[in-house]
């Protein structure tokens, strides 16, 4: 449709279709894999439609890039496509009111509709493609360490435990690696806890937007912070554990200095970056509950392409979104940056070779049942001091009941600040 | 005070000039040479960059605002303020960390200068030592002794280990962050308070010291009877400066701790930045003017009483 108004345009006023060549601004975050998947996605549409060019600018990540989305934004200078976060931190970009609703694609019908809920404005209207693979939280471990002890995948939590005091005792790795220098990865036991929180109570999500729920008064979903309790007070965290960055924690699990890492599986990128030739010695598994029978993956939805409402080329925009959600979309983003977990598009392919972590987490996808959401996705109320509170109970300085306590005041804020009923 | 100034400003006063001074004075007072639009383009620029943003700040304080949206909520921001977690331990945090830093670079500053100024050995030098972490960026110190202070890495704990000493998590130790945080500032701040202080110092005449010495003082009475007393204005200027940098302080916590571990230490600014950082832009507004208020109730009466002393003299 695009490429006919461009025509039409250029047979009425007699000029070379070239003086029409279109150019779209695209704001990515600065990770190179973000900027990779861009570059790969703009070359493979540009060859479609040589008459549309791309121009690629960058802005930090975490919550300075954030403030910079929302100011630019508010101020109408976003560029025509930009990277952002699904689910909750999409709503206080208020979606219904800032951003270009896509619901008409044509390849809307094959995107993968968990995701789509959590792209959606309170109007209902959708807004975002994914640009990249689902994302699971859950552990990182060494294999050569579990090869040498005997040691099994724990489904549950105490096998878990049982296989760190047994690499405690037998060697002087550390059980666990924790990177407190970057507060934000001392979230992960907390939040990749959340499928075994809905295998207990499955309403949680609903009764803890509506109030009803809280961390403190539901047993099940304060087992997060008892748990990250338990590791540290057992002694198996890395002696720099407050020191430590996130490189150092893939480092540590990469080389068997730690022998587990609790992370999200987007650091496959950075493990082929950082630790190419120590791919194969990192396997990942889903972080255990209590119930042998419900052992499943907690799983984060990508960031998703965005425009502001106030683009000046919609249906170009339109289109480009659309063929990010198609096979060919996902196959330019499988060359430029490998696989790093399962497409949400319907008719997007895996190669057959993907590296073993990548694998390992598979099985969780195929089966019926073994996934669920990260909180963060089933509702809009996440707190802000979330990964200053676990970085507190890591640290031994608060225990676990008065951090969920404490956690339920933090969210209070950011519910009234959204203007939730119950609040 | 103001008697060394005048002998070492005025080389020989003679009762002419001095009388001249004296009649021209209230001339000026009544109308200055200059019109008054001289002032315009300043004023323009103060007038639109810092006036009517702090003004503004006071009204975006009393509401909730997500940059999309704006809602009138009256004192509800201050409310929720005052109900942070560890708004109190960041307040309490602030006060410490700024009169621990100022005493500090007050004394330390004064010393240094009194040593600087004595004609020691390649006085040049050292001067140009001591000043030269002012000019270094904040951001940059942080992050090198943040490295330095690596509980396992870090120079300072193998250089301790070096001589049998288990070195502390200086940042990671929730009850030490703050404090090491303190060291570095000190460290950072203290060229600056020994520049005032060699300036002040070199305003005090000889004569002051000649005539105690003759009335045989000490060297330590001579510091404490003479330079002290008389270097008063210089003190003045560093608590202060250093009082307004300590209570605003936000750069080097974040670039060594991020108010971490936890929120062990967190300043006012920094609670105020994760605010910001969260997207509550009404909030954080009316911690900026807690934070605003706050420096002036202390400031004020402080210059107040250090300027009546002053007086006094």
């Amino acid at each position: 449709m695009k490429t006919r108004l461009i025509l039409s345009t250029a047979l009425v006023s007699g000029l070379a279709p070239a003086a029409f060549a279109q150019e779209l601004t695209i704001l990515s975050d600065s990770s190179p894999d973000t900027v990779a998947t861009f570059e790969a996605l703009t070359a493979a549409y540009t060859a479609q439609n040589p008459d549309v060019s791309f121009s690629i600018e960058t802005r930090p990540g975490g919550s300075e890039g954030d403030n910079l989305v929302k100011t630019r934004l508010a101020t109408g200078e976003m560029a025509d496509l930009f990277i952002y976060n699904s689910g909750s931190l999409l709503q206080a970009l208020r979606p219904d009111r800032t951003l270009l609703p896509i619901d008409d694609i044509e390849n809307y019908g094959q995107i993968n509709e968990a995701y789509l809920s959590t792209v959606q404005g309170a109007d209902g209207a959708t807004y975002g493609v994914p640009l990249e693979t689902a994302q699971g939280g859950g552990i990182y471990y060494h294999k050569p360490s579990y090869e040498e002890l005997g040691l099994e995948i724990p489904m549950t939590w105490d096998q878990f435990m049982a296989n760190n005091a047994a690499i405690s005792d037998q060697t002087d790795k550390a059980p666990i690696a924790q990177s407190y220098r970057d507060t934000w990865t001392s979230q992960l036991f907390v939040l990749a806890d959340f499928y075994n929180v809905l295998q207990a109570v499955p309403d949680f999500p609903e009764k803890f937007t509506a109030n009803e729920a809280k961390f403190a008064n539901t047993p099940a979903a304060a087992k997060g912070f008892e748990r990250l309790q338990e590791a540290f007070e057992a002694g198996y965290f890395n002696a720099d554990f407050g020191a430590a960055t996130y490189d150092d924690g893939l480092r540590m699990v990469a080389t068997g200095e730690a022998v587990h890492y609790p992370m999200l599986t987007f650091a496959v990128g950075a493990f082929q970056q950082n630790h190419p030739d120590l791919m194969e010695d990192v396997g990942f598994f889903a972080q255990p509950g209590d119930d042998l029978e419900a052992n499943g993956l907690t799983v984060w939805m990508p960031a998703s392409l965005y425009s502001p409402r106030d683009t000046e080329h919609p249906e170009i925009v339109r289109d480009f979104m659309n063929f990010v959600a198609s096979p060919a979309g996902c196959d330019a983003i499988t060359e430029a940056i490998g696989v790093t977990g399962p497409y949400l598009i319907e008719g997007c392919e895996l190669p057959a070779e993907v590296p073993g972590m990548v694998a390992d987490m598979m099985p969780y996808f195929d089966e019926e049942g073994r996934t669920a959401p990260a909180l963060e996705f089933l509702s809009p109320v996440k707190g802000p001091s979330l990964e200053q509170i676990t970085v507190e109970v890591g640290s031994g300085i608060r225990d676990a009941a008065s951090a969920a306590a404490l956690y339920d005041q933090d969210v209070e804020k950011l519910a009234r600040q959204l203007g939730l009923p119950g609040w | 005070m103001n008697l060394p100034t005048g002998r070492q400003a005025g080389s020989a006063p003679s009762h002419g000039r001095g009388s001249t001074a004296a009649t021209q004075a209230p001339a000026k007072r009544r109308g200055s040479p200059y019109p008054y639009w001289f002032v315009l383009p300043a004023g323009a620029i103060f007038g639109i960059f810092f006036l009517a943003p702090t003004l503004a700040s006071f009204y975006f304080a009393l509401t909730a605002w997500d940059l999309f949206s704006i809602r009138f909520i009256g004192f509800d921001n201050f409310v929720q303020f005052f109900r942070e977690p560890f708004l109190m331990q960041g307040l309490v945090n602030t006060l410490l960390f700024a009169s621990i830093t100022s005493a500090a670079k007050t004394v330390l500053g004064l010393l240094i200068a009194v040593l600087l100024t004595s004609g020691i050995f390649a006085q040049g030098l050292l001067r140009s030592i001591v000043f030269f972490p002012v000019l270094v960026s904040t951001i940059g110190i942080g992050l090198m002794f943040a490295e330095l202070m690596h509980p396992t890495e870090g120079a300072i704990n193998l250089a301790l280990a070096a001589i049998g000493i288990d070195g502390p998590g200086w940042l990671t130790n929730p009850s030490l962050a703050l404090f090491s945080v303190a060291m570095v500032d000190i460290w950072r701040g203290v060229g600056l308070a020994t520049l005032i202080y060699i300036a002040g110092l070199s305003t005090i005449a000889q004569d002051y010291y000649e005539a105690a010495r003759i009335d045989g003082a000490t060297r330590w009475q001579q510091f404490w009877r003479v330079t002290v007393p008389l270097v008063r204005p210089a003190t003045t200027t560093v608590v202060i400066l250093s009082l307004i940098g300590g209570l605003r302080l936000f750069d080097l916590i974040w670039a060594m701790t991020r108010g971490g571990p936890g929120f062990s230490s967190d300043v006012l600014a920094s609670v105020i930045y994760k605010q910001y950082q969260a997207g509550f832009y009404g909030l954080s507004t009316a911690g900026n003017v807690i934070l605003f208020l706050l420096i002036g109730l202390i400031i004020l009466p402080l210059a107040w009483w250090f300027n009546r002393k002053e007086v006094e003299q």
